[in-house]
């Protein structure tokens, strides 16, 4: 229905936000429910911010399909040396200047898992992170395709 | 409670969406965190913070956030108000401090988006 691709720079602080503010404009566009452009909008945000405050440069891609919205987030960066740890609520490792901005709070990662149906998340130390959010647009739709899909970095 | 209103409890300055005044509200978030501005505030509310930068218009597009009050007077830079204009968000900027905008705000009727937050 929909293939996107935005490119994401590394330490652009001031158009932080511009990506997924297109995408949810082009989610609307498409008259797909509000909480659901919402949800969207927030985890692309959170990615977003994420890939200005670490990596070097990324992109978001957003897929429209009928029953979903698939939104990934690809960064060539540091990556996350131990994923679980930074899952945990409250655990950061963010700059003052990324404080400054009003995130770095140890929440991102954990907003993005919350309002996203299925999330998946992988990273290798020295190259990069892939965030995949996937958010039904038709309950349960999606509870079989996805079973045993095990995502891998290549 | 309108905009306009709002305005002058607080005696804020209106930055932008003047034309907006008259658009009701009845719910509000406050927050310099704007992790947590996403993860609790609902649409269709106030946002309060003590932030005046990008992050806070494009947390407050992201969210479905009404209108912007920032308090301890804080100013925008020309580029975020021109931001804000693009992405028409109404901002107000007022010299009282986040408790006073709350307590003022609450004492005319104005409720907490959300009581608390729930159990994760």
């Amino acid at each position: 229905m929909y293939e996107g691709c935005f490119l994401v720079a590394g330490g652009n602080f001031g158009d932080a936000g511009a990506v997924s503010s297109s995408i949810k404009k082009i989610l609307k566009k498409m008259q797909l429910p509000g909480d659901l452009v919402r949800k969207a909008g927030l985890v692309s945000y959170e990615s977003e911010i994420n890939i200005v405050s670490y990596a070097r440069r990324g992109m978001i891609r957003l897929h429209v399909e009928p029953d979903h919205i698939l939104i990934e987030a690809i960064d060539e960066g540091p990556g996350i040396p131990d994923i679980e740890l930074a899952m945990q609520p409250g655990y950061s490792t963010a700059s003052p200047k990324i404080r400054e901005m009003g995130f770095g709070a140890g929440m991102g990662l954990c907003n993005i898992k919350s309002f996203s149906d299925i999330f998946k998340i992988s990273s290798e130390v020295g190259r990069g992170t892939y965030l995949k959010m996937i958010i039904k647009t038709i309950r349960d739709s999606l509870h079989n395709r996805e079973k045993g899909s095990g995502m891998t970095w290549s | 409670m309108i905009l306009r209103e709002i305005k002058d409890i607080l005696e804020a300055e209106v930055i932008t969406g003047e034309e907006q005044m008259d658009m009701e509200v009845k719910t509000a978030f406050m927050a310099d965190l704007m992790s947590d501005v996403l993860a609790f505030a609902t649409a269709g509310s106030l946002l309060i913070t003590g932030l005046a930068n990008a992050q806070v218009l494009r947390t407050a597009d992201v969210t479905d956030i009404a209108a912007i009050i920032i308090g301890r007077g804080k100013s925008l830079s020309p580029e975020t108000v021109q931001l804000a204009g693009m992405l028409s968000i109404p901002i107000l900027t007022t010299k009282f401090i986040l408790f006073e905008i709350a307590g003022r705000l609450y004492s005319k009727g104005i409720r907490g988006c959300i009581e608390k937050v729930g159990n994760k």
